[in-house]
């Protein structure tokens, strides 16, 4: 049902170990809120249709076991006690529910595809689920602009079918497309595969209309690409979470679809080749480049062992201490080889090589296969053994000092055995800056979590980095948002919660503590 | 020293460039035949052909003393040549038809391809190519270039071991339940199927090489042969469309629909 690669994969549970993490209690400074009551139920059937509305309470009497995926996130991580889940079809009804909660300060969990990685899109007590998978029609398109107007509860995938014919496609690509929702994708301002070359939802989210917690409709549904009339209200949105209010549609800017797609893997002798081929490719490449990625050996070598897309031959990774895939995506196949050949040249003839070897994809097959080699860190992480996940955003030349830290520190504390860590690796997005620290255990262990937190965010936050680059805060990492945040931040952040939540109905427990 | 290894053996490679297998197949507005403005690549069983082509020479070294792709295609069919040569070929014909020219059924493709053996110095002792195009799926041409040369053919291989001193070939065959081993003499034909082997990636290293090697111009007169078709295409056209299924509210509307169906209670 889900689907299982590139983003959403990227990051498995860190501590599982703690199996009831999600039912610690929501530390706000708001009143208590209240749980759901059939009295409330009986007003919500009056606003929605029958199959809107899910409750295990009378009268509607839905079986426990139908709320299951609705309370628990895709990994079996985050478990909700929800009694109620509502459907609606349209923003008015959205509207209707969200100002009975408010008024009776019953807490909303606004849920997408929840296939989200920091339990955000699941309630840690009993707040009611709202989802918007009822919501799923495509508003407009203009095939001119490409602007496209769609329900918060479209899949991202369906969009992307939509607008293809058009010859357009989303600005944003994830493993998770054939569940995700594309309202759930702005309310944490995703990343993914694309973001390299058409920037976050910052940039491409034209517009939104957004339900407040009190049940006002605030119409930012704009189709502008320019509009300098005061503050930018919608970009408080993107990103919040769900903790500000209930997305229920996107206005969305898509490019034009690329007409061939290449991809090649660069094998490289040392990680300090990294960032001078970075600058090559990026000025050779220019518009057309598309993804840049970095995959450490060691990380290169579990893909391989776990049977992840086709090996490079033997003497093409002799000597290789990391690699390089890049991808490029242009209006014209003649020109993008061209370029790409051009660079792949000047990279293989260069006095002083940045470059050992590397392979061209030469059909979609072979492409599909280098880019498993990349997306199947992930997979191959969790067929080798307990995964600790950080997905950090730190300098693109601390990259390797971090991964290299990290062991160091974990030997030093005497963790660094095979009944103990295995492997500490690295990969990531290096065009954004984004890196997927690994460490590989025999088994969760206490010491283990002990030597790496708050050891990690320590160090991400001696680089100004971010410890969370694009997965979020949900309820997972509220405890560690003052490493990326300061107090000022912080403070500021919740006044605006406090502004347009004042009685702290939506999302709790997220982001903020 | 075997006196018999004096004879070396050339192997010719036929590779074809057809529509991506990965490509959604558009049928053309006037139901002509499919949209081919899309990415091209090698027909994935002649590519498991060079790689078969490749390995035997990893396997018997000097033994194996050519290996050359040949293409009849549009000038766009280099690209599948250059392919062919950063896997591995030493040389390449490129047997050129205009961008316009109907795509050449199987017994022209094997008479083309007999003219070019005949030309061929060091004579060719072992033809590898795929076992069907995935474009117009026939599955012709390998039986057909056997029956015009007269040289006994191993289909579907599966398995394929030379002996070059006894010029004898071993291959298994994927056939109906399982695999049939026979044994051939050289000059044969032989034609790949999926499991044979895995293509390798074409490297840098061999992209930049293949750059430089030979790939020599011919054109359908210089062979004599005509590669006009010979069959008519009456028209293409697509599958019917999916029908996808609908929700109901309630058991009397799901009645409703049935009975709209003229599906009735026996």
């Amino acid at each position: 049902m889900l689907s299982v690669s590139r983003i959403l994969v990227r990051q498995l549970p860190s501590r599982i170990a703690r199996a009831n993490y999600s039912v610690a209690a929501p530390a706000t400074a708001f009143a208590p809120l209240n749980s759901v009551t059939e009295s409330d139920i009986t007003h919500f059937a009056t606003i929605l249709s029958p199959s809107s509305l899910l409750s295990t309470l009378s009268p509607t009497s839905t079986s426990p076991e139908e709320l299951d995926q609705f309370n628990n996130d895709w990994m079996g991580r985050f478990r909700g006690n929800s009694t109620t889940v509502v459907k609606p079809k349209t923003t008015q009804e959205v509207s209707e529910i969200l100002k009975r909660c408010y008024e009776k300060r019953i807490g909303v969990v606004p849920q997408g595809g929840n296939t989200g990685l920091v339990g955000g899109s699941v309630p840690v007590n009993d707040e009611v689920i709202l989802s918007l998978a009822n919501m799923n029609k495509v508003r407009s398109f203009d095939p001119v602009s490409g602007i496209l107007v769609a329900d918060a509860g479209c899949i991202l995938q369906s969009l992307t079918d939509y607008v293809a014919p058009h010859n357009h496609i989303m600005p944003i690509d994830l493993g998770a497309k054939g569940s995700c929702q594309i309202g759930g994708n702005v309310a944490t301002n995703a990343g993914g595969l694309r973001l390299l070359r058409y920037g976050s939802l910052h940039g491409t989210v034209l517009g939104l209309e957004v339900v407040l917690p009190d049940g006002t409709i605030l119409d930012q549904l704009t189709t502008l690409r320019k509009d300098n009339t005061g503050y930018d209200l919608k970009q408080l949105f993107i990103g919040a979470e769900g903790t500000l209010g209930v997305i229920t549609a996107v206005s969305i800017l898509t490019p034009p679809a690329p007409q061939a797609s290449n991809n090649v893997i660069l094998a490289l002798p040392s990680f300090d080749k990294v960032l001078p081929l970075y600058q090559v490719v990026k000025q050779q490449l220019s518009e057309i480049l598309s993804a840049f990625e970095f995959i450490d050996r060691t990380a290169y070598d579990l893909a391989v062992k776990h049977g992840q897309g086709r090996a490079l031959s033997d003497e093409d990774v002799e000597g290789a201490e990391c690699f390089v895939l890049v991808e490029t995506s242009g209006g014209r196949r003649e020109h993008d080889e061209e370029k790409l050949s051009h660079l792949l040249e000047t990279l293989f003839e260069a006095d002083k090589p940045l470059i050992n070897t590397g392979v061209l994809s030469q059909s979609p097959a072979q492409f599909s296969s280098l880019w498993a080699l990349r997306e199947g860190v992930t997979e191959a992480v969790s067929k080798e053994g307990k995964a600790y996940k950080y997905d950090i955003s730190v300098p693109l030349s601390s990259f390797k000092d971090v991964v290299d830290g990290t062991r160091e520190h974990l030997h030093s504390r005497g963790l660094l055995h095979d009944k103990a860590v295995k492997h500490v690796l690295g990969y990531g997005h290096v065009g954004d800056g984004n890196l997927h620290l690994n460490i590989v255990a025999d088994a969760y262990l206490p010491e283990i979590e002990d030597a790496l937190e708050p050891y990690i965010y320590q160090v991400v936050a001696s680089h100004r980095g971010s410890i969370s680059a694009e997965h979020g805060i949900g309820a997972m990492k509220t405890h560690a948002l003052h490493y990326s945040k300061d107090k000022v931040s912080i403070g500021l952040m919740k006044k605006i919660k406090e502004m347009f939540d004042p009685r702290g109905i939506m999302n709790p427990g997220k982001v903020l503590e | 020293m075997r006196p018999s290894a004096a004879r070396l053996l050339n192997i010719l490679v036929p590779v074809k460039r057809a529509v991506d297998y990965a490509v959604k197949i558009r049928v053309n507005p006037q139901q002509t035949g499919i949209d081919t403005n899309v990415k091209h690549s090698m027909n994935p069983f002649d590519e498991i052909a060079v790689e078969e082509a490749v390995r035997l020479r990893e396997r018997l070294k000097d033994q194996i003393k050519s290996i050359k792709a040949v293409t009849i295609g549009p000038p766009k069919s280099i690209d599948t040549l250059r392919t062919a040569l950063a896997m591995g070929a030493d040389s390449a014909i490129h047997v050129e038809m205009p961008e316009s020219a109907p795509a050449p059924e199987p017994l022209a493709v094997a008479k083309a391809l007999r003219a070019i053996i005949e030309k061929q110095e060091g004579g060719v002792d072992l033809v590898i190519l795929g076992k069907q195009a995935i474009d117009d799926d026939l599955g012709l041409t390998g039986q057909m270039l056997a029956g015009l040369l007269n040289w006994p053919q191993a289909t579907f291989a599966s398995k394929v071991d030379i002996d070059v001193a006894k010029k004898e070939a071993t291959v298994v065959r994927e056939i109906d339940g399982g695999g049939e081993e026979i044994r051939c003499h050289l000059p044969l034909i032989i034609t790949t199927d999926l499991r044979l082997n895995e293509p390798r990636y074409a490297s840098l290293p061999n992209i930049m090489k293949a750059k430089k090697k030979p790939i020599e111009k011919l054109s359908a007169s210089d062979l004599g042969v005509d590669l006009s078709p010979i069959l008519e295409t009456l028209k293409v056209s697509e599958p019917p469309k999916r029908v996808g299924g609908g929700k109901v509210e309630s058991v009397d509307e799901l009645i409703a629909k049935l009975k709209d169906a003229g599906i009735t209670a026996v």
